[in-house]
């Protein structure tokens, strides 16, 4: 039996325990032996993002609408996926900052705005309230049901109780009690509060363990698995988990995805336990799976237990919202139902605790703050200030929960839990894109960011909060149905006649149209200002440096004893010089008044404050001790770029090693034609030297035969002799040859330019090899012209060629009946020589190689008597004078080599 | 590439991954009334893919330190 | 009966040179212009020793060697290369495709004589 009596002592026993297991770990981590700085602990922390909206919520949207509840959790899943990137840059940039909250790091991002600081914080607690009532209202209601155990009866609504009997007051000063032992414990606002991250994440268990238990009691003992469950679902007409139905739609679909992936990281309490708590970057990664796996298992049995619920109270009036409570009491299951209720108890008092304290350390720092520093006209009372910063978060926590029970008193009955929860997910919605837009573009100003916020958070107050409250009976029904005054262009939820998607995705669409637009609109109107850029330097380079340079910004005047003392205001004396004594010894100075009062210690006070009072408030409290010398905007660029030198630094170096792969390539191939130029010349030396050892090798030969013989006869002394002879005549000639090919080719060759006449040039060359042709029976032909045909070039130079060019025509035609035809004639602008004979003619395969040194033609049985090099210099000396050369073949009719010279210009 | 940004590049895979297989027509072919293994598809296809992302996230990110 | 050795260059002086000094040590002397000539004549009756030449039209020193190499016949008669080819690279080349001397000229004519009576006396 479950009575009062027990249920109430359960609950607070389980607070209870949650409170020893805080202060077990406040008192490790007081003595440095941290329990929470764990990746895994800090994975099941941010499972705060289940609230009892997820433990009774997800199945009342299951049963309404199948499958719908999900995007609440894929939303997460894909964005997690990103937080290696995403939420390490936000982690970063906080440690560095000592960021206390998301509404300080907006602040902080757009040049520590008081103004942008406070309506973050507004929109987050406006919209926070009714997911806080949401969870009194969970708490309470479960209760209620609870105590007509083992009867399922639903509860009157609320408001028909009178105020002070209502549970949910009590349950809500309880809660607040709770928070302040939890949050504000310590007189030191500044540090992270490990012993409320080891009791949520100790609760992330709990509702774990107490959903899964349900579940499985549901599809296990009370059906036979999943199967049969479906299977009488099915039966009974109740299976509706059809995905695009359920959501009215892919539109709607994506929304609830995209609004639960901001909300993730948006929620004041997912940046408390995230950002604010995290103790390691190092977490992070573990998060990244270990977050979406607790979001997946909490879900499974979403649907059947959904489905049994159905099923078992089909036609009795029992709110689906409840069944994860109501199914084991209507099956009399004491013990589950108690560990049913414990579990979402747990979810309730995790986000409440978490989400206040949040909330209350943005309504200290970013609404109080600045109004009390501007009584005090920047000059704070001589006094401890750290007692009241914590009043005023007690007094916040306060507040903020009566806040939630006075919305749950009046107009949480008018919505299932689903949808409140909405509701909250919306307005949070409207930070991201000021945060993340900021956090990757330099260009946004505290203009756009207040421009995006406003109006974004005026959408939502006119799509969302209006409606709801016109639901309540607070306005008129007929603003829904035909917009203020009648204008049906402004109908809240189907603003400027935008109809078709639920109110969600409605407000979704619209807000961020808006707050995205103006944000960029406003940022684009004018550059950002020195504040402004100096802060969005830091935070979109967060993770290119890793060196903080925010010291380097701060010029002016400052003493070490007025911003100790304004620390000790705030932090506490004892604290305070604790603090800065471990900065001096940081600087490797021994005492505190060592320290200079220089930018780093300025820097040192400034973010030490901000850990307390947050970023603006910091700001403007070491403004009033100290004299700032305002910086230029060239100052500042300058600056940062001076600081940032390592990110430039290594910029320069990829920049450096691009040029330096490209230097290497052009080397490589500059290589490449090196080593084609060394093997061509190498082959040219290779060559040069063959055709010297040729001979050499003979003319050694026989010098040695004839040196070691003396007894040869004389016939074959002769025969020797001759060949040495030979051989050496072929080895002047070659080294002339070579001599005179260098002396061409390195253009160091004497060239006389005269009008040379070629008739003549022929005839000359021709009676020089007469005695030639005539010993090889060879008759020659001549084929010329009557007129001279002069052409400009080097008279000595044109005879080698013409020579060279008979001489070869003699090796190659045959004995006695060798016929070599000289043929000259006139061709528009050239004179065309051609040397032909009736040899053997060139090979098809040889002619294209013919110019080149050592190619000679031929085979071994007629190899002609040449150096191989008299073609290449013809060639050599023709091209000189701008003529051409070329050889052509009749196979076995013989060659015809042709060289054609321009004439020479006749004097105008 | 060092090993952290192929963990992001990974990672980042994964998201892209999810949007397609969440949000594109893909989806459609699932989103029936037929079961399988007297299982609604959809069910089936949702929690399947979910938990095969996040066994691709964690891949990832542990995957590498052996 | 006296071993029979196969000169092989296309520098009709050098052959004539080598001829003369292997028959005045008492060696049978075959001549052939080129690679393709002498792979005809060692087909027909091989030579107890080849003196080769590399640069060579139609088939050159290398490739002779080669081939002959990779016949289980020829595979073991001597082969000493007679090339103006004398760069380091060329010899290793020369001996790696199984020549088992390599000569390079302007050669000394007694290295040579000793070079091939020694190849010769090896090969009994």
């Amino acid at each position: 039996m479950l009575t009062t009596t027990l249920v109430v002592v359960a609950s607070l026993g389980y607070l209870g325990l949650l409170f020893a297991i805080a202060y077990w770990a406040d008192r490790r981590a007081d003595q440095k032996r941290s329990v929470i700085s764990n990746a895994t602990i800090y994975a099941l922390s941010l499972a705060v993002y289940c609230t009892a909206w997820t433990f009774y919520g997800s199945v009342g949207r299951a049963a309404a609408t199948g499958i719908g509840f999900l995007p609440i959790y894929i939303g997460p899943t894909l964005i997690a996926a990103l937080w290696g990137t995403l939420l390490l840059k936000i982690v970063r940039v906080s440690k560095t900052q000592r960021i206390t909250s998301i509404a300080d790091f907006i602040a902080s991002r757009y040049g520590k705005s008081h103004l942008l600081g406070g309506l973050v914080t507004v929109i987050a607690v406006l919209g926070i309230v009714p997911y806080i009532a949401l969870q009194l209202k969970a708490i309470s209601r479960s209760f209620t049901i609870l105590l007509t155990y083992p009867d399922v009866t639903m509860p009157n609504p609320a408001d028909s109780l009178p105020l002070l009997q209502d549970t949910t007051l009590y349950v809500a000063l309880l809660l607040a009690a709770f928070t302040i032992l939890f949050g504000t414990r310590h007189l030191d606002a500044s540090e992270r509060h490990e012993g409320m991250v080891a009791a949520i994440a100790f609760e992330s268990i709990v509702k774990l363990v107490a959903f899964l238990s349900v579940g499985i009691f549901v599809t296990y003992q009370l059906h036979d698995g999943f199967t049969d469950l479906f299977d009488k679902a099915e039966t009974a007409g109740i299976l509706n988990p059809l995905i695009i139905d359920g959501m009215n739609g892919y539109e709607n679909w994506f929304a609830l995805t995209l609004l639960s992936a901001l909300a993730v990281m948006m929620l004041p309490r997912q940046f408390q336990v995230a950002v604010v708590e995290n103790s390691s970057e190092q977490h992070l990664r573990r998060a990244v799976w270990l977050f979406p796996l607790y979001l997946f298992l909490i879900n499974i049995f979403v649907i059947p237990i959904a489905l049994a619920g159905q099923l078992t109270f089909a036609g009795a009036n029992v709110d689906a919202d409840t069944f994860v409570l109501t199914l084991p009491m209507a099956h009399h299951q004491s013990a589950l139902t108690l560990l049913a209720f414990l579990g979402g108890m747990s979810a309730a008092t995790g986000m409440v605790i978490v989400e206040t304290i949040a909330l209350s350390t943005m309504v200290c720092n970013d609404l109080v703050m600045p109004v009390l520093l501007k009584r005090w006209k920047h000059i704070p009372p001589d006094a401890d200030l750290s007692q009241l910063l914590l009043r005023i978060r007690r007094g916040a926590i306060i507040l903020i929960l009566l806040l939630g029970f006075l919305y749950f008193r009046f107009a949480g009955e008018a919505y299932a839990l689903v949808s409140i929860g909405l509701i909250s997910f919306s307005a949070v919605a409207q930070f991201a894109p000021a945060l993340i837009i900021g956090l990757y573009w330099r260009g946004g100003t505290r203009r756009g960011a207040l421009a995006g916020l406003l109006s974004g958070f005026a959408i939502w107050m006119y799509t969302l909060l209006l409606p709801s409250f016109a639901k309540s009976g607070w306005l008129p029904a007929g603003l829904l149905e035909h917009g203020p005054f009648a204008i049906e262009l402004l109908k809240p939820q189907a603003l400027f006649g935008l109809t078709g998607l639920n109110e969600i995705t409605h407000c979704l669409f619209w807000s961020m149209t808006f707050n995205i637009g103006a944000y960029l609109i406003f940022s684009l109107w004018r550059t950002p200002r020195v504040d402004e850029a100096t802060q969005a330097s830091l935070f979109v380079d967060a993770l290119k440096n890793r060196r903080f340079l925010g010291a380097g910004l701060w010029r002016g005047t400052a003493e070490v004893k007025e911003l100790l003392h304004l620390a000790e205001r705030f932090l506490g004396v004892e604290r305070a010089k604790h603090l800065f004594q471990a900065f001096a010894k940081r600087r490797k100075l021994h005492d505190i008044n060592q320290l200079p009062a220089d930018a780093e210690t300025v820097h040192f006070a400034e973010t030490l404050l901000a850990g307390a009072i947050g970023s603006a408030s910091a700001r403007v409290m070491v403004a009033s001790v100290t004299t700032e010398e305002t910086l230029g905007m060239d100052e500042v660029l300058n600056i940062l770029d001076e600081a940032s030198q390592i990110r430039s630094y290594s910029r320069e170096l990829e920049q450096k090693s691009h040029q330096l792969e490209a230097a290497t390539r052009e080397l490589k191939e500059a290589n490449e034609r090196l080593q084609e130029l060394d093997r061509l010349k190498d082959d040219f030396m290779s060559s040069v030297t063959h055709e010297l050892r040729t001979p050499l090798a003979s003319i050694r030969a026989f010098s040695e035969i004839l040196n070691d013989d003396p007894d040869l006869s004389l016939n074959e002394r002769q025969r020797f002799l001759g060949i040495i002879v030979n051989e050496t005549e072929r080895l002047s000639r070659l080294v002339n040859q070579v001599l005179d090919l260098a002396k061409i080719e390195s253009g160091s060759a004497d060239w006389n330019a005269q009008d040379v006449d070629l008739l003549e040039i022929i005839e000359e060359a021709l009676a020089s090899t007469e005695q030639l042709f005539a010993e090889h029976g060879t008759r020659v032909c001549r084929e010329l012209p009557d007129n001279p045909c002069v052409v400009t070039g080097d008279r000595d130079r044109l005879m080698q060629v013409l020579l060279n060019l008979l001489s070869n025509a003699n090796k190659f035609v045959p004995q006695k009946s060798g016929v070599v035809t000289v043929n000259l004639r006139s061709n528009h602008e050239n004179y065309e020589l051609s040397v032909s004979d009736n040899g053997p003619g060139i090979a098809a395969e040889e002619l294209p190689n013919i110019f080149e040194k050592f190619r000679q033609a031929g085979t071994t049985s007629n190899k002609p008597i040449g150096t191989g090099l008299g073609l290449p210099i013809s060639k050599k000396i023709v091209e000189h004078l701008g003529g051409e050369i070329w050889a052509e073949s009749r196979e076995e009719k013989g060659a015809i080599f042709t060289f054609a010279l321009p004439k020479k210009k006749k004097a105008a | 590439m060092n090993r952290s940004t192929q963990t992001r590049q990974r990672l980042a895979g994964v998201t892209l991954l999810g949007l397609l297989l969440f949000f594109s027509p893909v989806l459609t072919l699932f989103d029936k009334a037929t079961e399988w293994a007297g299982i609604p598809v959809s069910y089936l296809y949702l929690f399947g893919i979910w938990l095969a992302l996040i066994l691709l996230a964690a891949w990832a990110v542990e995957g590498r330190e052996q | 009966m006296s071993k029979k050795i196969l000169i092989v260059d296309d520098e009709p002086n050098i052959v004539l040179s080598v001829e003369y000094l292997m028959r005045r040590e008492g060696y049978e002397v075959v001549t052939a212009n080129d690679g393709q000539e002498a792979m005809e004549k060692i087909a027909a009756s091989p030579p107890d020793l080849l003196i080769l030449d590399v640069m060579m039209p139609r088939k050159n020193g290398f490739e002779v060697c080669q081939e002959l190499r990779v016949d289980p016949a020829l595979s073991t008669m001597p082969i000493l290369m007679l090339s103006a080819k004398g760069r380091e690279a060329e010899i290793k080349k020369g001996i790696s495709l199984g020549a088992d001397g390599y000569i390079t000229k302007p050669f000394s004519t007694h290295d040579l004589v000793d070079k091939v009576n020694q190849l010769l006396q090896s090969e009994e």
